[in-house]
């Protein structure tokens, strides 16, 4: 009998099968349930009524009608992806650069202050990032204003500004995450075995055409893996950072509204959330499609590297 | 590789990499010295890397200030503690159990801790789930609860674990020891390393949260010290409704709003910044274990 042979075995395991309930008992009430929590887009939702007593809507995708209707929800969408894809290719420019670089120094004392320095503002939340923007960039004391004066120039009003700000949400990314990142090119970089720079050196190669024939094709599959799993979270973006470096600033909205922001607003702020769960369960769709995309091709290149 | 003793491109490396890592530095000098200079100062120069005359008003401003201070910073320990600890018991037993070889189903087990990672319900059913069925609203378990179980984590203790032989699980059934036990008295000790590094980065996590405080917490003596840090950027008038006022004025005829916003996020950081030489080498040690692994 099948049936009674695992009934033994999960009885056999019953210790372990307990062990595994309190994680498995809080994934189901906070990434699972939710997960069911999608239909919420589908129905006129009420609160007295929750999430599946609440009625249908009619017609059933009304919700969805008042989405794409909206121009504010196809600018979050538009700027998710806009911005994302800037500092997913801007990351990488940094983040490889950097490791290259900081794998030419030879003196170990500096390479470990400077490494400890750019790691450290990955410590901090976005929330403490968006006091020192705002100490840089405010109209009346901010550092660069200061500075615009001294020199005889127009202080700038970054914060109603919405044109500089892909620029300046770029530079908060690579400012805080630059250390971080290059530590696994780093690790990459130290683990090519030394045999073939000697070799190179011996016939003649400079430096510079070591790393270009050596140092980036050795690092080109954890480029690409990196790159592919970081596609694959495209349409979400980092609420925190875009929550504490814009917040409330609605002037800035046009270039800085992203899905997340929108589905926080309308959920939290007008209360629409017809609208705001239209979107999340666009944004859930589409994720969902791209992760597994991404890992599929991520696994082609590297069987380890994929999540599954 | 021989290097030579000087050339113009290791220089431009050197300037390049040093102009980086100091940009990385001042704006956390800069907020100090934010913090001791006097409101004037910072109005008629603004924000710079020295203070023009030294004062700790601001802090006394804060800490005379209002209660609030001390309920966050209260919270955000409690908090990371005891989110710290919860979460490495209850993901590190789960994870003991999808490494056992012996245990037949613990594929199943794993597929369904994967599937949380690919498919994500997004902001607001899970909102409303938090809200409306589990009741966290005002709660301090709104806090820690939803980010105590973790599938990245749970895989990356699970990697290290199966690297332990199961000859010692089995051994240790023949004297006689119980799943639990082996797990508690013989696998978590040696599985200290994964453990140190996994604990920091959810402490981390932990202390610098402010989301689910900005998800579900309206009362004000629940908020953590991050939320405080942003409820006071956009407004420092709350001081003034403090019973401490007129202290507050002894001290400062004017209260500085600046230079307080300095000394807060000093407050906040100051954990991290304290700690950070001791423990940063876990963090890299864990991601540099973490990359070979994959």
């Amino acid at each position: 009998m099948k049936s009674n042979g695992v009934i033994r075995e999960l009885l056999r395991n019953r210790t372990l099968l307990l062990m595994f309930l309190p994680v498995a008992t809080l994934l189901f009430l906070f990434n699972y349930l939710p997960l069911a929590g999608l239909v919420i887009a589908f129905k006129d939702f009420d609160f007295a009524k929750g999430i599946f007593g609440s009625d249908w809507m009619d017609p059933l995708l009304n919700n969805f009608d008042y989405l794409f209707s909206s121009s504010t929800a196809f600018r979050a969408m538009r700027n998710t992806i806009l911005l994302n894809a800037l500092f997913i290719t801007v990351g990488l420019l940094f983040e490889v650069g950097f490791a290259l670089l900081l794998n030419e120094i030879r003196n170990k004392y500096f390479k470990r202050v400077t490494q400890s320095l750019t790691f450290l503002p990955f410590f901090i939340s976005w929330i403490v990032v968006g006091v020192f923007a705002y100490n840089l960039m405010n109209f009346e004391s901010g550092a660069i204003n200061r500075l615009l004066e001294t020199i005889g120039m127009q202080p700038i009003d970054f914060y109603s500004e919405a044109g500089l700000w892909p620029l300046i949400l770029t530079i908060a990314v690579r400012w805080k995450v630059t250390g971080y990142g290059t530590i696994i090119y780093l690790a990459a970089l130290t683990s090519i075995d030394n045999s073939y720079y000697e070799a190179a050196s011996i016939d003649g190669a400079t430096r510079w055409q070591q790393i270009r024939y050596i140092s980036i094709p050795m690092l080109r599959p954890t480029i690409i893996i990196l790159t592919l799993l970081a596609v694959g979270r495209i349409m979400n973006a980092d609420f925190g950072m875009f929550y504490a470096m814009v917040g409330d600033a609605s002037l800035l909205f046009p270039t800085t509204d992203v899905i997340d922001t929108f589905v926080y607003r309308s959920l939290r702020k007008s209360g629409d959330i017809g609208m705001a769960s239209a979107a999340g369960f666009l944004q859930s769709i589409i994720a969902f499609v791209l992760i597994i995309g991404s890992n599929y091709a991520a696994r082609k290149i590297d069987k380890d590297s994929a999540i599954f | 590789m021989v290097a030579k003793k000087f050339s113009i491109s290791q220089f431009i490396i050197i300037v390049a990499i040093s102009l980086f890592s100091l940009s990385c530095l001042f704006p956390f000098i800069m907020v100090i010295s934010g913090s001791l200079s006097t409101e004037k100062d910072i109005m008629d120069y603004g924000y710079t890397l020295w203070p023009k005359s030294i004062t700790f008003d601001s802090y006394r401003i804060l800490f005379l200030g209002s209660n609030r201070i001390f309920d966050a910073y209260g919270v955000s320990l409690f908090v990371t503690v005891v989110g710290t600890v919860l979460s490495l018991f209850v993901t590190s037993m789960g994870a003991y159990v999808m490494a056992r070889r012996s245990f037949k189903y613990r594929n199943i087990l794993s597929i369904y801790v994967i599937v949380t990672m690919l498919f994500n319900g997004g902001l607001v059913p899970w909102y409303i789930i938090c809200v409306r069925y589990l009741d966290l609203k005002d709660t301090l378990w709104a806090l820690i609860l939803p980010m105590l179980a973790n599938a990245f984590n749970m895989f990356l203790i699970r990697n290290f674990m199966l690297s332990i032989p199961e000859d010692m699980n089995e051994s240790a059934k023949m004297d006689g020891a119980g799943d639990f036990k082996i797990f508690y008295r013989l696998i978590m000790p040696l599985s200290l390393p994964v453990l140190a590094t996994v604990g920091l980065f959810v402490a981390l996590s932990y202390w610098n949260d402010w989301f689910l405080g900005l998800m579900f917490v309206d009362k004000q003596e629940l908020q953590p010290l991050q939320l405080l840090l942003r409820t006071l950027i956009s407004n420092v008038e709350f001081l003034k409704s403090s019973s401490n006022a007129s202290a507050m004025q002894r001290i400062s005829a004017q209260i500085p709003s600046e230079s307080i916003k300095m000394a807060l996020t000093v407050v906040t950081i100051g954990p991290i910044i304290f700690l950070y030489p001791f423990v940063q080498r876990f963090f890299v040690k864990g991601l540099m274990v973490g990359a070979v692994k994959g």
